[in-house]
This record gives structure tokens, sequence and C-alpha cells, in this order.
């Protein structure tokens, strides 16, 4: 039996995992005490779920415990991480590296630091969406201080080639701030193996609760600093001021040790739908998949259908299933997803694109009817469209004096 | 953001999705918007010399719902008018008829381009000066 809206969007968010609701319910009731209230036993408790919680996230990602800061999320960690080090570095340099296709909260953080006299460079990636190695090293600079790139792309699925990118980044004494918000607890993310000097994550991509993530902050080998950017009553170690969000952290803890302890499992039955997903939609004439075939996470698949336009395609189905498009028309500004144009894709295909996250509840029956659906939206669609028509008749597009808007 | 039901019912349920013959002198074609923008027009109408009126319209969208549905909306008012009273439909009864919101409004526009567009093709065809258009405000 399907049971409709069918979620195929986990990079947008996720469910909690009723096993995560489970742990945190206790603590907004009988345990709700104030982790930073020292003298009595709710205050003792919260600390204590705090802890263990603190080291299930440490342990996903192969950290210390005293490594990992908690945040509101990833976005906070972004900020944090990254104007945290330019403020506390100003001496060495201000100089951050960075590429075109990061997620806003790394974009529009570079930004503000530009306006604070800092110098950004924003590499290009490559067409599969991949940072090109020569080009990073190639940008670093006497007054380079923090390359910033994300682990895995969130439009496209694409994961970077960390370790190498760690390795540059060492080699120039240069520290490596990574977003990983759709990487962790999806395929395996190591601080040390990888080389990581920071990092940000977040609970709800993770079947935890939204309102909660961390930031990775290296203790040893180089100890790494950053400045805070909310001031109060000094908690996580003068870090980041605030009462903790115990049962969202509580929450993210147990998020943690089931991504930790299911992971193998997972990542072999979702691969194996999205593999499906992606072949099938991939017979379709004139569809093509965005961002490298084989970096990619295992959950997520980004295809565009030429000649049909991304938000009429998702309105055939999006009663009974949701994805997320890199079309404009989602969006006020008319701009398709500028991940997608720095592929190097034409707007038209840009505008034409579907993305798929797959997920820990998604089920084989769903796929096939998503399969089912998109195909058929797609074809009927193509039956309306004056591009498709002409494609078929022969018509070179460049050849048409559009009227742009 | 929802849509509405008339949009939804456009969308599901097109009308007068086709094309006509072009080569036809009494077929006048209009065709607007760019692939790049994310909507593409292609409006067409088949006037009844005797007449004036026009007797059939068709469509074809590449575009979001809302751009089906005004294109699928105009081809129904079209039908039955005359090329005069064609070239008097407003972007914005198509907006009130279909309760498309403020970011939708330039699917209107579109189809109240692509009509004209039509209309002046139409013309051309048969030795009539186009007719000038104020440029649409919204693009």
């Amino acid at each position: 039996m399907l049971n409709f809206p069918i979620y195929l969007d986990h990079n947008a968010t996720t469910p909690c995992d009723p096993r995560v609701v489970e742990a945190m319910i206790p603590y907004f009731t009988n345990s709700f005490g104030n982790a930073a209230s020292r003298n009595h036993p709710f205050g003792w408790q919260a600390e204590e779920a705090v802890d263990y919680a603190r080291e299930q996230v440490a342990r996903l990602v192969g950290a210390d415990p005293k490594e990992i800061i908690f945040t509101s999320g990833a976005t906070e960690g972004d900020n944090l991480g990254i104007k945290g080090v330019f403020e506390m570095y100003a001496s060495k340099g201000n100089h951050i590296i960075t590429c075109n296709i990061e997620h806003k909260a790394v974009l529009d953080t570079c930004k503000h630091i530009e306006k604070e006299g800092g110098e950004v460079t924003y590499l290009k990636v490559k067409d599969n969406g991949l940072v090109d190695l020569a080009e990073l090293e190639a940008a670093i600079k006497p007054t380079t201080i923090l390359i910033a790139i994300m682990y895995a792309n969130n439009e496209i699925g694409t994961i970077n080639p960390i370790r190498e990118i760690s390795a540059i980044a060492k080699k120039h004494g240069v520290l490596l701030f990574t977003d990983a918000v759709q990487a962790v607890g999806k395929i395996p993310v190591d601080v040390n193996k990888d080389g990581i000097d920071l990092m940000a994550f977040t609970a709800h991509k993770m079947y935890g609760p939204k309102g909660v993530g961390a930031l990775y902050v290296r203790r040893k080998n180089p100890r790494v600093k950053v400045t805070a950017q909310i001031d109060g009553g000094g908690h996580e170690r003068g870090m980041r001021s605030g009462t903790l969000n115990v049962p969202g952290i509580v929450g993210f803890g147990k998020a943690c040790e089931i991504c930790m302890n299911e992971m193998e499992e997972e990542t072999k039955r979702v691969s194996a739908l999205r593999d499906k997903l992606q072949n099938e939609l991939l017979k379709i004439e004139e569809s093509y998949l965005n961002g490298d075939k084989d970096h990619k996470l295992p959950h997520v698949t980004n295809i565009s259908f030429k000649y049909v336009e991304g938000e009429g395609l998702m309105m055939g189905f999006n009663k009974n299933i949701a994805v997320s498009s890199g079309s404009a028309c989602t969006s006020a500004s008319l701009e398709p997803s500028y991940v997608l144009k720095a592929l190097g894709l034409g707007d038209d295909l840009a505008h034409s694109s579907l993305r798929f996250g797959l997920g820990r509840f998604t089920t084989e029956e769903q796929i096939d009817y998503t399969i089912e659906q998109v195909t058929n939206t797609v074809n009927k669609l193509r039956e309306m469209s004056p591009l498709w028509e002409m494609y078929k008749e022969g018509i070179d597009m460049n050849s048409i004096e559009w009227a742009h808007h | 953001m929802a849509y509405s039901e008339k949009v939804i019912d456009h969308y599901q349920n097109p009308k007068n999705v086709g094309t006509l013959d072009k080569s036809k002198a009494n077929v006048g074609t209009g065709l607007v918007g760019a692939p790049e923008c994310g909507d593409v027009m292609r409006l067409q109408i088949e006037v009844d010399e005797a007449t004036g009126v026009i007797k059939d319209a068709k469509f074809k969208t590449f575009g979001c719902g809302s751009a089906i549905a005004s294109s699928s909306l105009a081809t129904e008012w079209l039908k039955g008018k005359s090329v005069d009273e064609a070239i008097a439909i407003d972007n914005m009864t198509i907006v009130e008829e279909l309760n498309l919101p403020p970011v939708k409004i330039h699917c209107s526009v579109l189809a109240e381009d692509a009509i004209k567009a039509a209309v002046n093709d139409y013309r051309k065809k048969n030795g009539l000066p186009e007719l000038k258009f104020e440029e649409s405000v919204i693009h």
C-alpha cells in the first residue's frame, strides 16, 4: 500500500526517527534542567545527557567530544567556523578560498567577510561539480588563512575529494573548514582521516530534530580557535554562548548513534533504490544527469529533462511526490539554480531539473511509482511543449531570436 | 505556494493544445518568451476570412503550471472573438480568472504578448500594418 504524499526531498530535511523522538521526550518534562546549573540534580542530569550526546556525535565523525561545539544548526556553524577563524587569525592573513557552489550560508558569510576587509577567492568547480585541486592549490597565497569547501553538495550530491583538499591545506599551513551537512550520517566522515580542522553539520538532515547542529573545532595538530560570534554566559568553552538545547542535543546524539550503527546497511539499500530511479529516468529521451556520476552521495540524484520546465513538471505529481527543482519558478528571483549554472548548464537545462533525495524510509514501491509518474508527466508536458516540437522537427533553437525578459 | 483550482484544472486538462498550419494565410502564430527564462509560449489563431472571427486557437507552452494555464485559458477566450476583440484581452483579467499570485503575473503577461504576436503575424500575412503595442511592464 502506498501512502501519499511520498517524500523524496531528504536533502532539504529528514523526518525525525521515532527512536530519536523517544530519546528526547523526557528532556522536555521531567529532566528539563539547564545543563549549566551546577548546583542541583536537575542541572547535573541535563549536563550528563549533553555529555553523552556529545560523545555520540563525536564518535560518528571520529572526533574527541571536547571538539564538538553545539550550535543551532549548520548555518550557525558555517558562520561561526568561517567568521570565527577570520577574526581569530586576522594577524596571520585575511584571504579565504571557497567555491561557487557552496551553500548560501557559506557564500553569504564570505560576502560579509569581504565587506569586513577580507579577501575571498571563489573557485569555479569543474563541469562535474568537483573542485579542481590544481586551481585550489594555485589560489593559495601567503595571506591565505582558510579553505572553506563543502564535503558534499546539497543540490547535485557530488562529494569533493576532501582528503586531497586537506593535504593541500596542510602542505601550505592553511586551515580547512568544511560544510558537511549533506555528508555526515550518510557516508563515512572522519575528521582525522579526512584532515578536517573545522566542520559544520546539523541534526535535521540525519533524522534528528531541527534547530540543533554542531561545529567541530580541532584541538590538536593544530589547535584551532574561533572567535565567538554570540556573546553571553561562555557556554561551549566560550565559543558559543546560550543555554543548551538539551532535548535537541539528546536527539542529535541519538540520531548520530543510529546513523553510525546503520549507515552501511542503509547505504546499500538506499543507493540501490537511487540507482534504479536514476537509471530508469535516464532512459527518457533527452534527459541528463547533473553532477559527477561516481563521486556522489548514495541517496541523491539530479536530472534535467530537456524541453520541459521543472516547476511545471513537479506540478504533475507534487500532490503525491515531494521533490525539488532547480527551476527559477520556485523562487521569486526567476533565476535558475546557481549550482547548476556553475556546472556550465544552460539556463534551459537548469530550468528543467529535478532533485530526488531518498531516505531511510523510502521504499521500492515508492520509487516504482515515482518512475512511472515522472516519466508520464515528462511525456505529457513534451506533447505540450513548443520546444519539444521544434526539437523533433530538427529546428535549431539557437537560430531563433527569443524575446528575452 | 498552492495553486488555485482553476490553474490545476487547466494544467490537468489543458484546452486546445496543438498546432495549426502555419503556412495558411488565415493562421497567425505568436511565439514569445525564451528557454533561458523558463517560459516559452506559442499561441496560434485561425481566422474565418469572411467574418474576421477567430474560429480556432491552439497553444503549446514550455513553462510552469501558471504559464500553461494562462495560455490554455487564452485560447478558450480567443475562440469566437474578432481579431480586434482579441487584442483587447488584458493580462490582469487572466490573473483574476486564475487567481495568480504576484510572482506568477509574468505568465499572464506572456499570454497577452502571445495573443498580440499572433494577431500581428496574421495581419502581416494579410498585408495589414502591424499594430504597435506598449511594452508590457512586468516581465
